[in-house]
This record gives structure tokens, sequence and C-alpha cells, in this order.
């Protein structure tokens, strides 16, 4: 087998980016159902939060390279 | 009339940036004429015919693939600029030793191979770290400790570049402005008007209420230069694909700089949330350093939030690659170069996006430390 466990422990960090910007999606896609005319403003929003989820789960990959390499 | 007049300043400023490099670069031929190269194998045959062809021998040999070590390499800053086989462009480097500063060009180093002696010592490139060695080749670790490396880079060259770009772009716009004063914007305004719209509607009125003039300028400076430095980083060739704002040093100086600001314009209520919260005395032990940690915590986050996210788009588009290289057939190309577009289109999404994230919270921050409005415990002031 082989690998590290550097590279499970990204994983484990982009699981819970991809659960996070589902979330945010999904709830942006309900919001945008239920008004469609605040579309614009829900996408801005939705946008800025899945870029600081992923910012945080980015963290996670960073400590794994850096036990990585 | 008006492209001419682009175009001449365009000229104009290649020509500036070309002498820029060429007088960095004579300043390091200049001192050829003191230093020369030790070839390696030198001490093994004096002949440098031979000494070349092994030296060719090792090229031409392929050792098996490693892509890690290809994506570092890539990532990384170097010496050198690589252009492509075995052409580099060597850039200066600039030495400050305890003896004095030293400056050669670091195709001396032959990409690691031969040591140089300059004027006062001897040098090698390992992983591009500049060492010193003794006569007998060993690395001298007590004298490296003493040199600063202060070359010009490929991460410096490349913020070069950008600087360039950006005042290239900012003069012309600015003097176009004036030159149109009271008229409709026209060609190059065009663009970048709504950008700055955007900036100052989206990102600075929001957050910064009334007083939002004053910061305008460091926030579109940190916008764009955070985007035109990730666009010229996506760049495959020179001069573009140096990857500076995956570069944790620049995004330390670029999280540093927005710390100084927030703090120096830290009004009385922001200090006095840090230092004395308004919460019960009894909490304050706890209460303080979490607060300071706040403090370190917000910038800490904006600099590896870049540096984290340029550098995974970098790995995934060199790992999507090099999958060519480690499958070695010529089949998987097509859909190997299919992905990397479509990675790439998503970079340059990202591109602005981490961008417009790092203006939008500096933005925030510098609000929180500006900001007058009270909330739920400013008992105080409302009795006046």
């Amino acid at each position: 087998m082989t690998g590290s466990i550097a590279a499970i422990g990204a994983g484990l960090a982009v699981i819970g980016a991809g659960l996070g910007i589902g979330r945010i999606g999904g709830s942006a896609m309900e919001g945008i159902a239920r008004q469609p005319e605040a579309a614009s403003k829900i996408q801005t929003a939705m946008i800025i939060a899945a870029a600081l989820v992923e910012g945080v789960a980015l963290f996670g990959v960073v400590v794994a390279l850096l036990g990585n390499g | 009339m008006r492209k001419r007049g682009f175009f001449i300043k365009k000229t104009k400023s290649i020509l500036l940036f070309s002498a820029v490099f060429c007088i960095t670069m004579a300043n390091v031929y200049a001192n050829e004429s003191v230093g020369h190269e030790n070839h390696a194998s030198e001490s093994k045959d004096t002949v440098s015919a031979v000494a070349d062809s092994t030296h060719a021998i090792k090229h031409g040999e392929e050792e098996s693939f490693n892509p890690g070590e290809m994506i570092l390499h890539h990532i990384g800053d170097a010496h050198e600029w690589h252009l492509w086989g075995h052409t580099s462009i060597g850039l200066p480097v600039i030495l400050y030793t305890d003896k004095g500063i030293e400056t050669f060009s670091s195709s001396k180093f032959h990409h690691g191979d031969s040591t140089y002696t300059g004027k006062h010592y001897t040098y090698s490139i390992e992983h591009e770290h500049i060492k010193v060695v003794n006569a007998d080749g060993s690395i001298n670790e007590e004298a490296s400790k003493n040199i600063t490396d202060l070359s010009i880079t490929r991460n410096v060259a490349s913020m070069f570049l950008s600087i360039t770009i950006l005042l290239l772009i900012f003069t012309s716009v600015a003097k176009a402005y004036k030159k149109r004063e009271g008229k409709a914007p026209k060609g190059f305004q065009s663009l970048i008007e709504p950008i700055i719209i955007f900036v100052r509607d989206e990102i600075a009125k929001p957050n910064l209420g009334y007083k939002y003039a004053r910061f305008m300028p460091f926030l579109l400076t940190i916008f764009f230069f955070i985007w035109v430095n990730n666009l010229i980083g996506l760049v495959p060739f020179f001069p573009g694909g140096a990857n500076l704002t995956g570069n944790i040093a620049f995004t330390l100086v670029m999280g540093v700089i927005t710390f100084i600001v927030t703090n120096v314009n830290g009004n009385k209520t922001y200090w006095q949330h840090v230092y004395a919260p308004h919460v019960p005395k009894a909490l304050w032990p706890i209460m303080i350093p979490v607060e300071i940690i706040g403090l370190l915590a917000k910038p800490f986050a904006l600099i590896v939030r870049l540096f984290a996210n340029i550098t995974a788009g970098h790995i995934i588009v060199l790992s999507l690659i090099s999958l060519i290289f480690i499958f070695k057939s010529l089949a998987i190309a097509p859909v190997s170069v299919a992905f990397v577009i479509f990675m790439d289109v998503l970079e340059l999404l990202v591109a602005f996006l981490q961008a417009f994230i790092f203006t939008m919270l500096t933005a925030l921050f510098i609000g929180t430390a500006i900001s007058e409005e009270h909330g739920d415990h400013s008992h105080s002031e409302e009795h006046h």
C-alpha cells in the first residue's frame, strides 16, 4: 500500500469542503426558487461564502502538504 | 491618433522594463572577469570536452519521471527563468555577504552542476539555496549562515513585470480621464471604470461607510495587484507562469500590510473591544487572549487562503499534465488537455474571486476598526 497519512488528511479536509459548499449551494438554490428576483444577491452571497469555506478546507490541504514534504 | 499614443507608450514601457532588466544583468556580467566557474568534474578530468559530454550525458538519460519533484520545482521559486528544454534565462544573483555585496548571473551555476567563485566566497546552489563551499567542495554551513540572498529570482522578475503592466494600465487610464474631462469615457477607460466602480460600490462603501474614499487607493491596489499576479501565474509560457501569489512570502507581506493598515486606523471603540471587552470582568483573563488571537487570526486566514487557493490550482493543473508522463502514452493527452482547460477556466474564476475576497475581507476589517456605530453597549454615549 502506497501513500501517506498526509494524503488521507487532505482527503478528509476535502470531504468537509464538499459538504460545506454543497449545503451553501443547496440553500442558495432554495432561496432563488422562493424569490427569483433576489437571484443575483443570493448568488453573490453564495460565491463569497463558498470562497470562505474553501479557504478553510485548503488550510487542511496546506497542513497535509507540509506534513508530506 | 489615440491608438498611436497608446502603442508608443506601450513600446516605451517595454523598453523601460527591458532597460531595467538589462542594467541589472549588465551589472552581473560586469563581474564576470572577477569570478570564475569551477566545473564539478574538473578534479576528475582535466579535459573540458569530456567534462562537457559527461554533463550532457547526465541530462540525456532521463531518470524515471517523478511528478512530485517536478510539481514542487514549478511551484517554487527559482534563480533562473526556465524557458524550454535546457534553455533558461539566468537571473541575477545578488548576495549580501559579511564581506560585501556579490552579484553574478545564475547561469554560472549550470543548473547546480558547478560552483562559482566570486569576489569573496565560493558558492554552490542546492535546491535553490545558495551555500558557501570550502575549497574541497564541501558545504560550509557556518559561512552560509552569513550570506543573505537578495537575488532577483523568478518571482521577483514576475513581480516587476506585473508592476509594469499595472503602471501602464493605470497611468494611461488616468491620463485619459484628465484629457477627457467632462466627456464620456472612451476606449480603455470603459474597461477599467466598471471594475473600479465595482470595487467602490460592492466592497468599499458597504464595509467602510462614508469614510470609504480614504481607503480606496489601498483597496484598489490590493485588488488589482493580486488579480493581475494571479492571471500572470496562469499563463504557461514566458513571461507568465511564475507562481508569485502562491508564494507564502508574498501573501505574508500582503497580510502584514493589511494588519498594519487595520490596526493603525483602529479607533477607541475598536481597541476597547480587544483590551476591555464588554463582558463581566471575571471573564477578562479568557476574553483578552482570545481577542488578541482573533486580531492575529484574521490576517493569518487571509494569508493562507490566498496562498493555498492559488497553489492548489497550479498543483492540480501540473498533476493533470504529468498524467501524460506517468502513463507514458500519447492517448491520454486529449483527455488530460481537456481536463486542464476546464481547470484553467476555473482558475480564471478563482483568480478573480481570491482577489475579490482578499479585498473584501480587508475592507471588512478596516470597517470594524474605523466604525463608530454603537450597537448594544454604548451606555455612556447614549446619554449625550
